[in-house]
């Protein structure tokens, strides 16, 4: 098969194809997993000026940065996990860059998590969906639109006197995801892939277990979901080449024809 | 009596705001024994080792013997005031904008006669108690007050000078989530802080007595994160203008040592929380503090360091936290040197384990967060430099200056 890459080129030029950015802007303000305060933890993302046309640095501005493979809008490899510790590779400097290119199904569940932020997303709950829009279709990233981007940072965190409230997948969905649709990774708003309450599952964090325990990637903390179409968006995702990097904040970007939503 | 300071009006924004002199700072090398005391809120004097003459004003050889044995030691501090005058004028810039001003001879109880500031309640011919004070170029004056507290008595314009009561400032408290800040809050609050403004980091993240510090009578609450350079320098260009005591309350506790612990996560985190956010506060903050130095009755006054004694030794058990608070002291004196000139004290409070749930398995003696705080305000009330609070701090501090060697040892057992 020939390929235009071309008229590719002239077709985003010219907005025919549309891209749309899923990324959080990377600031000090926006919320980084919490975790008991005695565990390590993820470093939110913080900036120092080196110079600014000043007598640091006459004629130039820059900064230093310092952050987690965690924050904001990030990928994680399968080796962030226990599960997918030994998979070839599963770093973020050895994963084949053709992975860093695959297209999404994104399941709307946006009503559902506004009733409810301990929204369980089941197996009935995609066939239902797969009903509407067809199967998902191998090797697809699962992206889950819940609109949790648009909440306040309050409400995004969830933290309440059990710790936090936000939705996820039940165990059950994400295995069945991984062993039966073949996807190729999962996807949320949320600040991880899996529920606020993901520890007191079997098992704890499943997103994370069976998504990285058989080679396959997360994304969190996506934006603009809501600007998808269920199928046939192009997810361009590709995390820095961090030596045994476990994750990375990325800029998440889909390509969209131009028709839709 | 003292006439009770009315709260300032607001400044006319028009106005320009006048700039801090210092009265004359050099001393001695001796005389700094002087300034020792006064840093700590103690009374003391030379006393001859040989012939227990006390000794005043600091010298190098006893006045009656001859000896060079002459240790500062805490003496009694009551006396009669034999004569008075009133200062009308002065070459002194300092002094020159304060005038009149009032000195006078105090004869001590303990010997020697001692030239000093009044109070405005100290009366000529009668009983009064005299106290080191640090003035507003960082030195040991000796000052006269009435021998028993007479009402409004810190509101007396030239002890005000030498003190910095939070009464009617506007303080900063940096850190409200932590059971110490709230503690402060309301401290602060009750010890008649205008406003008290609590700092608070990630607001999206609840904490216990997030309601109640929000009750507290003057609190404002403001975002603040000492870790974010960006969130320290905004508020300080918002209401640096307005601040006229910080109060650092940014606190990192973790158990471990230097060799045992595993990894550098958690000493980056406490060096970021308290080294390097003393370091961006001091920034945002230092300048206009210094600025602000004499702007009124609410000028600049304070930069409060809460430092874990175990900055003066290491504590193995935890050593890492130890080495990251000694850094802070360090930073602290160069502080000092830096906003002396504009006569803000830079006050570090040294505590011992606090009762507080990042030194559960500390055994007692612990010091409470209201502890703590009432120590921080009557320490500016009292215009002290250097203050230890609770038992363990106090013991420290003793040891150190008989035995560090031995203190570094006892310690790691």
């Amino acid at each position: 098969m020939t390929v235009d890459l071309m008229s590719f080129a002239r077709a985003v030029a010219n907005g025919d194809i549309r891209v749309i950015d899923l990324t959080q802007t990377l600031s000090q303000e926006f919320p980084t997993i919490v975790l008991p305060p005695e565990l390590g933890q993820c470093a939110p993302f913080r900036m120092e000026e080196v110079s600014r046309y000043d007598e640091r640095g006459p004629a130039w501005y820059w900064n230093n940065i310092s952050l987690g493979e965690h924050t904001g809008t990030h990928f994680d490899a399968p080796i962030h996990w226990i599960s997918g510790k030994d998979l070839p590779n599963n770093a973020v400097d050895t994963i084949n860059v053709a992975q860093f290119i695959a297209p999404a199904a994104v399941i709307d569940c946006s009503k559902e998590c506004a009733a409810d932020s301990d929204f369980a997303l089941t197996i009935p709950f995609v066939e239902q969906w797969e009903a509407r829009h067809g199967k998902i279709e191998p090797r697809s990233w699962v992206l889950l639109r819940t609109d949790w981007s648009k909440q306040t940072y309050t409400d995004f965190a969830g933290l309440r006197d059990d710790g936090a409230h936000t939705p996820g997948p039940e165990p059950a969905v994400v295995k069945w995801f991984v062993e039966q649709r073949d996807v190729h990774g999962f996807g949320t708003e949320t600040i991880g892939t899996d529920f606020g309450q993901g520890q007191h599952l079997n098992p704890p964090y499943p997103a994370h277990f069976y998504m990285h325990g058989k080679g396959r990637f997360g994304l969190q903390c996506l934006t603009n979901l809501d600007l998808l179409p269920p199928k046939g968006a192009v997810i361009i995702a590709a995390p820095l080449k961090i030596k045994q990097g476990s994750g990375s904040p990325l800029r998440v970007l889909a390509l969209v024809a131009g028709g839709h939503g | 009596m003292i006439k009770p300071l009315v709260r300032p009006r607001r400044k006319d924004p028009l106005k320009r705001t006048r700039l801090p002199l210092s009265p004359q700072r050099v001393r001695s090398r001796t005389a700094h024994g002087l300034t020792a005391a006064a840093a700590e809120g103690r009374f003391a004097l030379q006393v001859c080792l040989d012939c227990n003459t006390v000794i005043y004003p600091p010298r190098d050889a006893c006045p009656s013997c001859l000896s060079a044995r002459l240790p500062f030691r805490d003496v009694p501090r009551g006396g009669r005031l034999i004569a008075e005058t009133t200062v009308q004028t002065s070459t002194e810039q300092y002094f020159r904008e304060r005038t009149p001003w009032r000195v006078g001879t105090v004869k001590l109880d303990a010997g020697p006669v001692v030239v000093a500031h009044l109070h405005g309640d100290a009366v000529e011919g009668e009983r009064v108690r005299l106290e080191l004070k640090l003035d507003k170029s960082g030195s040991a004056v000796a000052m006269a007050l009435p021998e028993k507290d007479t009402e409004n008595m810190a509101d007396d314009p030239h002890l005000r000078e030498m003190i910095c009561d939070p009464k009617f400032r506007r303080v900063l408290i940096t850190d409200g989530r932590t059971t110490v800040g709230q503690a402060m809050a309301k401290a602060f609050s009750d010890a008649g802080a205008s406003i008290v403004f609590v700092g608070l980091a990630n607001p999206w993240k609840p904490f216990p007595g997030m309601e109640s510090l929000r009750t507290i009578e003057r609190v404002e609450i403001v975002p603040l994160d000492v870790t974010d350079t960006e969130s320290v320098t905004e508020l300080a260009e918002q209401n640096g203008g307005r601040i006229d005591i910080v109060l650092n309350t940014a606190e990192h506790i973790r158990a471990g040592g230097v060799v045992d612990r595993h990894g550098l996560t958690i000493a980056r985190e406490e060096i970021d929380v308290r080294y390097l956010g003393l370091l961006r506060l001091a920034q945002a903050f230092g300048p206009i503090l210094r600025f602000r130095g004499a702007d009124g009755v609410n000028s600049a006054a304070a930069f409060v360091n809460l430092l874990s004694v175990h900055a003066l030794m290491n504590w193995p058990a935890y050593g890492g936290y130890s080495a990251t608070e000694a850094a802070c002291l360090s930073a602290a004196q160069c502080m000092r040197a830096e906003l002396r000139p504009g006569g803000v004290k830079v006050v570090n409070v040294f505590f011992g384990p606090l009762d507080i749930e990042w030194f559960q398995t500390v055994p007692p003696p612990k010091v409470t967060p209201a502890a703590l705080a009432n120590a921080v305000v009557r320490a500016l009330q009292h215009g002290l430099e250097d203050v230890f609070v609770g038992d363990v701090a106090e013991d420290i501090r003793q040891r150190l200056a008989v035995n560090p060697k031995a203190l570094e040892r006892e310690l790691a057992s």
